[in-house]
């Protein structure tokens, strides 16, 4: 028999209601009806979580490490954009 | 009879479906057709041994005696196991493993559905808890029946002579024994006779999506809720009580 | 420039920082990890079998839920690990191939038979025990994917080496049959667990190199010596005796010495000449032909209904 294996899934589990989906792992899984399945069984044991998100690896696009420097690090000193870049006085207290 | 003693008969009787049907499912640990069902079906055998223990340890303290959920579990015999033909049934292969668990689920999904909402408070908070978890049963073990039943010619085949072959195991749900009768007339029990036309409906359904037929073949076999076993109950309880009976009474 | 990326390479594991899927690396270093990670979840999924032979005789319901919990874990493990393998760019069913022709080895321990239930105590107890002292210092490796696999892997695992040492305090305040169990379970178990931590470290060619990636922080003889060390006292706890009449208090090392390792056996169970080499690997290869046509139909189901949903959208 010509046997294909299943494809592999990349899945995302949200902890809990108001926490995004965080990357747990992956499996293999014909079909997505089967992947949330399998996740549900394989990255839920433990109360792990409330909702699943399940892709097919193969859809996943990632950047290239070797453009880490020029995607990155551009960021590293606009310093302004964070809060603490501006001074204001002691006696102001909430802002 | 008593009531104390139909109200713990019938507690027997309902632990004693999921627990032989988890101890089958207990023996695919290790031998799953692939790690994420291996994981998957052990997942359900956990379900179906949490809820016979919790009913064991109800049907303890109906007994009285220093019962406990072991020794009602494990120092019974076969006569006195009242669980139905179906769920002692070899594993045979995925195919049998599958059509078992779905005939099962669907009856079970629907038995459990009514006794949340009957008068026996412990029974019914247990059928609550279990529901949740036998809903998933009922749609793991669907899916795989469809994929199966309309995968390749091999799984087709294979998945109809599991059909044809446990078929004559699924009448006994729906006959009342004496047991059943007088607990439904005591506000606890189902009526199973009302929910064979459910779970026709259901079976005939999935079974229609899988492309599979129901075999046209009547004759049911009954009696395992009545204490009388096909031969493998005593080899499936010779394996579960080994311990138990070779070093009695003492502490695990 | 190969030199350039082989430094900035091993600047990086210096530097603590995790190398990932995409980044460069030595086919080395990529090679030599897909082997231990193939071997750790090969382990896990052989590892099942030994346990898996004790679920439908457990004597209590307790006791068998929580050791099919246990084994089911395993599996979890042994999934968790191949798919950090599969980033090194082998899919399962290779690495799955590589196990079932004999070529993968896996930990020579599961290749003794559980004869009994203190077996079951004896395994969470002193080979999850092992296990964990090579783990734990896993979940820092310098290959992400793994690390975090690891991570994974001993939150799981906590439970398992308290399940089985509370099989074994159990056993040893039982009764005197139960008390000799245990006491059986350990003398057979004691050095294939020693053994574990593989051959010493001036026999351990590659463990230099293994050290320098970080994909291995303690040498097999630090960890076999810390590992003896803490069972002293837990043995001590059960009133059991480690089968070791050389097991002695060294003042001057701060550590227990020992007898020389059996390795002679240690290589032949290796060689696969153990009890049960040829009945654990049958086992875990007829698992998987007899589920190939299971997965078989699953693809072509799912490549119907794909055709289907297609079908739909052109009509559309």
């Amino acid at each position: 028999m010509n046997q294909k294996e299943w494809p592999l899934w990349e899945v995302f589990i949200r902890a809990k209601q108001g926490l995004n989906h965080k990357h747990v792992g992956s499996l293999h899984a014909a079909d997505v009806t089967m992947a949330i399945a399998n996740a549900r069984d394989v990255y839920t044991r433990r109360l792990e979580g409330i909702s699943i998100w399940v892709v097919e690896s193969k859809h996943l696009h990632a950047s290239e490490p070797s453009d880490q420097e020029a995607l990155f690090d551009p960021a590293e000193d606009k310093i302004y954009r964070h809060p603490t870049f501006y001074n204001l006085p002691i006696e102001l207290k909430h802002m | 009879m008593q009531d104390s003693d139909i109200r713990f008969q019938y507690v027997l009787h309902l632990a004693d479906n999921s627990m032989i049907l988890g101890q089958r499912n207990a023996e695919w640990c290790s031998h799953g057709p692939v790690l994420e069902q291996d994981i998957a079906i052990t997942n359900i055998t956990l379900d179906l041994i949490g809820e016979a223990r919790s009913l064991y340890a109800y049907a303890a303290e109906l007994k009285g005696e220093n019962a406990t959920e072991d020794t009602i579990a494990f120092t019974r015999d076969v006569k006195q196991y009242k669980n139905a033909l179906l769920l002692e049934q070899p594993n045979t292969d995925w195919a049998y493993t599958v059509v078992r668990q779905f005939f099962y689920d669907a009856f079970h999904f629907q038995l459990l559905n009514v006794l949340q909402k009957r008068k026996d408070e412990r029974i019914a908070e247990i059928a609550h808890k279990s529901l949740k978890e036998v809903t998933y049963h009922l749609k793991w073990s669907s899916e795989w029946l469809i994929r199966l039943g309309d995968g390749t010619d091999i799984s087709r085949e294979k998945m109809q002579i599991a059909i044809n072959d446990l078929w004559e195991y699924t009448g006994e749900f729906f006959i009342p024994t004496e047991i059943e009768t007088k607990a439904f007339e005591l506000g606890i029990a189902a009526d199973v006779e009302k929910l064979k036309p459910l779970w026709l409906e259901k079976v005939k359904a999935i079974i229609e999506q899988a492309t599979l037929t129901i075999p046209s073949k009547n004759f049911q076999q009954n009696g395992g809720k009545n204490g009388l076993h096909s031969e493998h109950l005593g080899f499936i309880l010779a394996e579960m009580q080994f311990m138990q009976r070779a070093y009695p009474g003492v502490e695990w | 420039m190969e030199i350039n990326l082989e430094e900035s390479f091993q600047k990086k594991i210096d530097d603590e920082i995790r190398i990932e899927p995409r980044d460069w690396m030595p086919e080395k270093y990529r090679k030599t990890l897909l082997r231990q990670i193939s071997q750790h979840a090969h382990s896990e999924i052989v590892g099942m079998l030994p346990e898996a032979n004790w679920i439908t005789r457990a004597p209590n319901l307790r006791r068998k839920v929580a050791l099919l919990a246990k084994v089911q874990d395993e599996a979890g493990h042994g999934l968790y690990l191949y798919s950090a393998a599969e980033t090194l760019g082998m899919t399962r069913d290779e690495l799955l191939e590589e196990l079932h022709s004999g070529k993968a080895k896996y930990s020579s321990i599961f290749n003794y038979p559980t004869l009994s239930w203190a077996d079951m105590g004896a395994i969470g107890w002193l080979v999850d025990g092992a296990a964990i002292m090579n783990q734990v210092p896993l979940c820092r490796v310098s290959y992400g994917p793994y690390a975090r696999a690891m991570v994974r892997v001993c939150k799981e695992e906590s439970f398992h080496q308290r399940q089985g040492y509370e099989i074994m305090l159990t056993l040893s305040n039982g009764s005197e049959e139960q008390k000799a169990m245990a006491q059986d379970a350990l003398n057979r178990w004691w050095w294939p667990s020693v053994m574990m931590f593989g051959p010493n470290d001036d026999n351990s060619p590659n463990s230099a190199q293994s050290m320098k990636w970080k994909i291995k922080r303690f040498s097999n003889d630090d960890l076999r010596q810390k590992f003896i060390d803490v069972s002293v006292a837990q043995a001590e706890i059960l009133g059991l005796t480690i089968p070791d009449n050389n097991l002695k208090w060294n003042e001057a090392r701060g550590h227990y010495d020992f007898s020389t390792i059996d390795w002679i056996e240690f290589n032949e169970v290796i060689a696969g000449n153990g009890p049960c080499n040829k009945q654990r690997l049958k086992a875990i290869v007829s698992a998987w032909q007899n589920g190939e046509w299971v997965r078989d139909a699953a693809v072509a189901y799912a490549e119907k209904q794909a055709k289907k949903t297609d079908n739909k959208t052109i009509a559309a």
